[in-house]
């Protein structure tokens, strides 16, 4: 066994127990913990077999095994971030909203602004 | 009725004195978006005699200027002026760009920097940062002005009801500009004075804007 699959192996060990430690501190859901397990056993299973992706690769059309695995995780990764980027802008929009909503709706209190999706709760 | 939209992020320094400007120029409806500022900006335009409307927390330059622009709307302007608080435009401005936007029924007046003399950019601003910004806001805006991102601009009714700003951050300005082509709005530019107290945007503060823009267009939410 080569020094980088033990370093690895310990370090995907690590990531499903920080996931695991997630799950259990109901950070994150069952779908999300069992997608990231699986995740982390099959990138296990990679490093100590990276023969076994050489049958994919052939199928696939790849030269060698380890190549697919790049291939892969490079689109696995730029989906991701292109995930997280919309998320994040999802986010900075919702926080100016409420924030805009937050000053505007002071401002109601004051008397000096009258929120045209907020209806009077008078009753006269 | 003009009212005049100034967003402000710790001006307290300054923006008593800009107030004060505005109302010896004849402007009554004067509105400070006090963008969380950590200072007594709020409370200082308050003291002026603005109406004053406080972000709890900081949200960038774009994200004060739609709040303004919101309320400007629920109080019935019919024109509003995008002020800068840190005392770089001259008041005196904003009645020639009324006028001309009344006059020729436009939508949108711009304010450039580059169409009179009375400006005194900082060299590597004015060759450099500037041309740079313009050419960059034309190929993203499909819009060609004589100045980039110059925070004074005049706009109708009709133009605050089309533009909604989704830029919070310096990035507004040309979200703005590719807003009025993609509206069809009618604009033109207007000679503005600009005094420099501080630099303003640098190399790193004008990549943040393409970045923002670029990132904007990449993702492309729905507004």
């Amino acid at each position: 066994m080569l020094l980088i699959q033990l370093f690895l192996a310990a370090f995907f060990l690590f990531a499903i127990g920080k996931v695991v430690g997630r799950y259990r501190a109901r950070e994150i859901s069952l779908r999300a913990t069992f997608f990231w397990v699986i995740f982390w056993i099959v990138a296990g299973f990679i490093v100590m077999l990276p023969d076994s992706t050489m049958y994919a690769a052939k199928i696939l059309g790849v030269g060698r095994g380890v190549d697919l695995v790049v291939y892969l995780s490079l689109a696995f990764v730029f989906f991701a971030l292109f995930r997280l980027m919309v998320k994040n802008e999802q986010m900075r929009r919702e926080i100016t909203k409420l924030t805009r909503e937050v000053a505007l709706l002071n401002m109601v209190d004051n008397d000096k602004f009258q929120n045209p999706n907020v209806k009077s709760s008078s009753n006269d | 009725m003009i009212t005049v939209i100034l967003p402000a992020y710790n001006e307290a320094k300054n923006i008593g004195r800009v107030i004060g400007g505005l109302f010896e120029h004849g402007f009554v409806e004067i509105v400070v978006v006090d963008d969380g500022s950590t200072d007594t900006t709020a409370e200082v335009a308050e003291k002026a005699g603005a109406t004053v409307i406080r972000h709890p927390i900081n949200r960038g330059q774009g994200a004060a200027l739609q709040t303004g622009d919101v309320y400007a709307l629920s109080q019935g302007a019919e024109t509003v002026a995008h002020f800068d608080a840190d005392r770089q435009f001259n008041p005196k401005d904003i009645d020639g760009a009324v006028e001309l936007l009344r006059t020729k029924q436009l939508d949108v007046v711009l304010g450039s920097r580059f169409l009179d003399s009375r400006s005194k950019i900082p060299w590597f601003k004015r060759r450099v940062i500037l041309p740079v910004g313009r050419l960059i806001n034309m190929l993203l805006t499909g819009v060609t002005l004589t100045d980039a991102h110059n925070g004074f601009r005049v706009l109708s009714r009709r133009a605050l009801e089309k533009i909604t700003i989704n830029q919070d951050r310096m990035a507004h300005n040309t979200e703005i500009v590719s807003l009025i082509k993609k509206h069809g709005l009618r604009y033109t530019e207007y000679p503005v004075e600009v005094v420099y107290h501080e630099f303003g945007q640098n190399v790193g503060g004008g990549m943040r804007i393409l970045w923002d823009v670029v990132k904007s267009k990449v993702i492309s939410l729905k507004s």
